[in-house]
């Protein structure tokens, strides 16, 4: 998993102007970043508006198109059942993007309040979860899901589980470091002495300012969880036919790769763009919230 | 620096200690009864299900379950693969040399696109070499490896005949067909380590050449191809090494795919078809070794990190 995010410290901002601001500004002029977003953003909207702009019924099989070449009526070629591959790219990205926002949703939920606790709590607390987490991190990422994955049964909803808990630690060590270093800032230190119970210096004062790594470790998780889920679809543990996933289609395109090469090629780029878009826009964030960037 | 390591060493054993408790509680995850499983058609027999159950320690509480299995793996004994009924052990021994293979090849590659890549991109900062560097090695980590080795089967083996599409052959058979079935997989296992390594090279280097002792090196009046190579290459290399270490991960978890998309029967390829055999000891001892593996990988990592760093050598 992509890893390096920067820990912002809540600078004064120069010119009076916000850090969040001038990281956003600093977003908007980063063009790999903002063609990034909007890739993502078509990506979503494709998602969403599947029903109505998909040519064919993805599910539907055309016994008299079997394995057509792309042409006029089907752009991107049929696949062995006569099923339209454009359509079900499409259909496809659904479970592709739910699979990545879910399972970085299930790490964060997960990871972010054991991570604060750590770093905040520190101690025998810190100590016990560190060594969990060694323990979570030392088994790789997509091994661990297969393992997850293959004892929770084969479902994009477990595969989700599984994607989501391999990911967790990654969130605990991020969110444990940030915190060590926020709470030691003067502010906390003032939250502290005005009396604050520790949960809400924690939740109030810690919290939002270790936002920003956490923002960038999680668009950078979600491209990991969308490889994730196309390979956990690719081994047969995600998505179960016949609904489409861009990871089963490649699965099964493999089977047929001297008649209809095109069957693997569209739902691998598929995953390739929106991957790569996800990357681009953590890249841009990264270097956005990153304090020591000027400008 | 012997405190050093057995600080280190120390810090080694719990994290193993927590890591069989995460394996041994996958068990806990498995849907229905590991008896019944086994029992194939005699499930109805209660007498064999009893046996069975004793046979695995199932009868007994689960922390004794998970002291005689703990107390069985550092004797070396992973359990029995449920479909084979061969000793775990013996499979993954079996199995291991393969991945091994594939994966000292795919890091030889690695290094060799990723390090130079690295080193040029940030030699070149903000030309078209950089640039071009820089998509090379955002496209390496964002193509999914299953993906790219379609691809090259595809190109390689169905469009150009070049190279055989799958299969493998031990190195001690035949040298030119093992390198024949396993260059295009250990391309492809490569090449998402080569851009990791790409992207670390260019920000250490970028950081060494902007250090005090280039300065100087310029200064004195050095050309920049020994100020480069000698004097910031050596330094930047440094961090480098540690990360050599933390792509081993990487590396399995892209055997797995990497084996099914070739047919190659190593590592990887063994938890794939533990996993759909329901053989589910296979799968635990999969994910043991290979985190036993990555844990004590890193242990050397940081040792040789020290050993290196002559700063932190007499520290």
């Amino acid at each position: 998993m992509p890893d390096g995010a920067v820990i912002a410290a809540p600078a004064v901002a120069a010119r009076g102007e916000s850090p969040a601001r001038r990281a956003f500004r600093r977003l908007l002029r980063h063009r790999a970043a903002m063609f990034g977003l909007a890739v993502v953003l078509a990506f979503i909207a494709i998602a969403v508006l599947a029903p109505l702009i998909a040519p064919y019924d993805p599910a539907r099989t055309n016994w008299a198109a079997i394995r057509k070449p792309p042409s006029e009526l089907f752009w991107f070629g049929t696949d062995e059942n006569g099923r339209d591959i454009l359509s079900r790219v499409i259909w496809g990205a659904r479970a592709s993007l739910l699979a990545g926002v879910v399972s970085v949703a299930i790490a964060l939920a997960a990871g972010v309040p054991v991570g604060l606790a750590a770093g905040f709590l520190g101690g025998r607390v810190d100590a016990l979860i560190s060594r969990f987490t060694d323990a979570m991190l030392a088994c790789p990422f997509l091994i661990l899901a297969i393992a997850l994955a293959a004892f929770l049964g084969p479902a994009l909803e477990n595969a989700m589980i599984a994607i989501g808990i391999s990911a967790t630690p990654i969130f605990i060590r991020l969110a444990r470091g940030a915190t060590m270093a926020v709470k030691v800032e003067d502010y906390v230190e003032a939250a502290r002495g005005l009396g604050n119970p520790r949960w809400r210096v924690a939740v109030r004062h810690i919290l939002p300012n270790i936002v920003p790594p956490l923002l960038v470790q999680a668009t950078l998780a979600i491209a990991s969880a969308i490889i994730a889920e196309a390979s956990l679809s690719f081994l047969g543990l995600g998505q179960q036919p016949p609904a489409p996933s861009w990871g089963s289609m490649l699965n099964t395109a493999q089977r047929f790769m001297e008649q209809a090469p095109w069957m693997a090629i569209f739902p691998g780029l598929s995953i390739f763009t929106v991957v790569l878009a996800f990357n681009l826009l953590g890249d841009g964030l990264r270097d956005a919230l990153d304090p020591r960037e000027q400008g | 620096m012997l405190l050093f390591l057995a600080r280190r060493v120390g810090q080694t054993i719990p994290t193993l200690l927590f890591v069989s408790l995460l394996i041994f509680g996958l068990q806990q995850l498995m849907p229905g009864d590991p008896a019944l499983i086994l029992a194939g058609e005699e499930r109805g027999d209660p007498t064999v299900l009893a046996q069975i159950r004793a046979e695995l320690n199932l009868d007994k509480p689960l922390p004794v379950q998970y002291g005689l299995w703990l107390w069985g793996v550092l004797q070396g004994d992973l359990g029995f693969s449920w479909r084979i009924r061969e000793p775990i052990a013996e499979v993954i021994a079996q199995k291991l040399p393969v991945t091994l293979q594939l994966g000292l090849m795919a890091f030889v590659i690695a290094v060799f696109i990723g390090i130079p890549l690295g080193i040029l991109s940030a030699v070149k900062k903000d030309t078209p070499l950089d640039w071009g560097a820089n998509a090379v090695g955002l496209a390496g980590l964002s193509l999914p490896n299953f993906w790219l080795g379609i691809m090259m089967i595809l190109f390689f083996s169905v469009q150009l005949g070049w190279l055989p599409p799958s299969g493998y052959v031990p190195l001690s058979e035949d040298w030119r067909q093992s390198l024949a079935t396993t260059i295009m997989p250990a391309f492809v296992l490569g090449s998402g380590i080569a851009a990791v390594f790409m992207r670390h090279m260019r920000s250490a280097m970028l950081q060494a050449m902007g250090q005090d002792y280039v300065r100087t090196a310029r200064a004195k009046g050095l050309g920049e191809r020994v100020v480069v190579l000698k004097h910031a290459l050596r330094n930047a290399l440094v961090p480098v090494v540690t990360l050599g270490a933390l792509e081993l991960g990487t590396l399995l978890s892209g055997a797995v795919l990497t084996e099914q998309v070739f047919t190659i029967p190593g590592f990887g390829k063994l938890i794939v078809d533990a996993v759909f055999n329901r053989d589910y000891p296979v799968v635990q001892g999969v994910v043991l070794v290979t985190a036993t593996l990555y844990i004590l990988l890193n242990l050397i990592a940081d040792v040789l990190y020290v050993l290196i760093n002559p700063r932190l050598r007499h520290a």
